[in-house]
């Protein structure tokens, strides 16, 4: 009992820092320090430049005027940022469900797989975001054509990464779970499918980062709202200063989502070694 | 377990396998009593390994009778075997309890039941007070623990242990085959053991067949029927551990 609390604790012994590092700065200040650094660098520089330059907020405007416009245009922005934010979110949740199912179904099915996996693969060459204009044919005005263009940029990632996750779990360990009783349900409930979470997560950080440009498509092809309306609208009055907030709402939307599913990972998934979330 | 037609747990008759051009095992004859323990040694590369998988059910053979139990069919020896890898292979996402009780969920407790069911066995083989740490916060020595009561908490007549210990250190090594032999002790089984270490399989067990180099085949049995006393030390120091290990060694050694 003894000689087994000593051999458990044995472990547990606080890590030395990694060489290079001060041990003196926070984690936090040196993950997040630097990336904050080159955006408030860049920032600046637009702001300093502009001006020295003389050129017009019509052309460009500067960070200033773009903040300014985000409040004083916010009750044309906010309902199109709901509205997209919208078609964002629930195309990305169509595409987790579905891309998820997918990589599980085809799995499970080797057949299968092998009959959609190269067609699949295949249809990457098609880029999606010209189908929308027939989407818009097919399905309207309304949210239908954007949520399925959504949907179909975020669905690749997510069952590509799937079927990878779920193929590389380590064929030992679904012999162990045989002599364990194990039935196939068993098998995939308990190894494969959380072996293969963390693998999701990642196709599910890049569908993230893809899902705004879908909605934008989708909306430039027929619609008269969202964010990417107002940007449509917006161009022949010049109103260059309010498509460049509606693209820092857009941003901060996609940045909401790649949060959001950082953070069901760190949930989800806690065994998963600790990586940088946007590296 | 009456009315079986053997008396024997497990049986063997010139049983052989080959993976392609390479000859695994060839004329493997073993009968295997109920509740004996039988220590496998041999080269690396010998089959061992092989033949746990065979008798496990994970593998067909190519020749001969492989009968376990009353089962000769593979999906029926997988129902009667259970098999502890050479790794841990404990998961990461769950607690060692959790491991350790997968098997009853995996016939279909629910976690709590299977939770309440392993917990005693914890306690009695000297986890107590880990059962919420994950495998990565354990010691080797500790995920082998675990992992070997996630055999046990199958519930199989017959543990095939493959090389339990062989990625410890020998400290280590020497404290787990202690607690092992107690353990098998307290609960009865049948077991296999696969080893390279010609002391493991003389402590651990009550026979040990000496395998050649591939293919493998029994090249001697040794009756290591001891029942020795006292601490390790007496026992490995022993004439009659010391001549059964020349034994085994000049066995090994005629390769």
């Amino acid at each position: 009992m003894s000689d087994a609390a000593r051999e458990a604790t044995r472990e547990q012994e606080p890590v030395p820092a990694a060489p290079g590092r001060s041990a003196r700065v926070p984690a936090s200040i040196w993950r997040y320090g630097p990336p904050i650094m080159i955006t408030l660098a860049g920032v600046g520089l637009w702001q300093l430049i502009l001006p020295l330059a003389h050129v017009p907020e019509y052309l460009v405007p500067t960070p200033s005027e773009i903040a300014a416009d985000m409040t004083t245009d916010w009750p044309v922005l906010e309902p199109a940022l709901l509205v997209t934010a919208r078609e964002i979110l629930l195309g990305f949740v169509i595409a987790v469900a579905g891309g998820v199912g997918l990589a599980v179904l085809l799995h499970l099915v080797s057949v299968l797989r092998r009959a959609v996996y190269p067609v699949l693969i295949g249809s990457q060459t098609i880029p999606i975001v010209v189908l929308a204009p027939i989407l818009v044919i097919l399905f309207g005005y309304g949210i239908t054509p954007k949520l399925v263009i959504v949907a179909l940029i975020c669905f690749f990632p997510i069952v590509v990464n799937g079927i990878d996750g779920l193929r590389s779990v380590d064929g030992e360990l679904i012999s162990m779970m045989r002599t364990l009783d194990a039935s196939r349900w068993s098998i995939l409930r308990r190894v494969e499918f959380p072996a293969a979470l963390p693998s999701i997560f990642s196709g599910m950080r890049i569908a993230a980062t893809f899902a705004a440009i879908g909605a934008v498509f989708g909306e430039w092809s027929g619609s008269n709202q969202g964010l990417g309306y107002v940007m449509l609208a917006a161009t022949p009055n010049l109103l260059t200063a309010r498509i460049f907030a509606a693209i820092v709402y857009l941003t901060l939307i996609a940045l909401a989502l790649f949060g959001i599913v950082s953070l069901l990972e760190r949930v989800l998934v806690p065994w998963a070694p600790n990586r940088s979330s946007i590296t | 377990m009456a009315g079986t037609a053997s008396a024997f747990a497990i049986e063997l008759r010139g049983v052989g396998k080959a993976f392609g051009e390479v000859v695994a095992l060839t004329g493997i004859t073993l009968l295997v009593p109920r509740q004996s323990r039988v220590g496998f040694v041999g080269p690396s590369g010998g089959g061992k390994t092989t033949l746990l998988r065979i008798v496990a059910g994970l593998l067909e053979s190519d020749t001969g009778l492989v009968r376990v139990e009353d089962a000769t069919a593979a999906r029926q020896r997988l129902a009667r075997c259970a098999l502890m890898p050479q790794r841990d292979l404990l998961l990461p996402w769950r607690t060692a309890l959790d491991n350790a009780a997968i098997a009853l969920e995996n016939r279909g407790a629910s976690r709590a039941e299977a939770r309440r069911r392993t917990r005693p066995l914890f306690e009695r083989f000297g986890l107590a007070s880990f059962e919420n740490a994950r495998p990565a916060q354990l010691s080797g020595g500790m995920c082998q623990r675990v992992s070997f009561l996630r055999t046990l908490m199958a519930g199989k007549d017959i543990l095939l242990l493959d090389e339990p210990f062989g990625a410890l250190d020998s400290i280590t090594r020497a404290q787990l085959q202690e607690w092992l032999v107690q353990a098998m002790d307290a609960v009865p089984r049948t077991v296999l053991l696969v080893t390279h270490d010609v002391e493991e399989a003389l402590l651990l067990s009550r026979r040990v067949v000496v395998l050649s180099q591939r293919p493998g085949r029994v090249v001697r049995v040794l009756e290591a029927d001891h029942g020795f006393e006292g601490s390790r030390r007496e026992i490995v120091t022993s004439p009659e551990f010391v001549s059964l290990k020349e034994q085994a060694l000049e066995a090994l050694g005629h390769e």
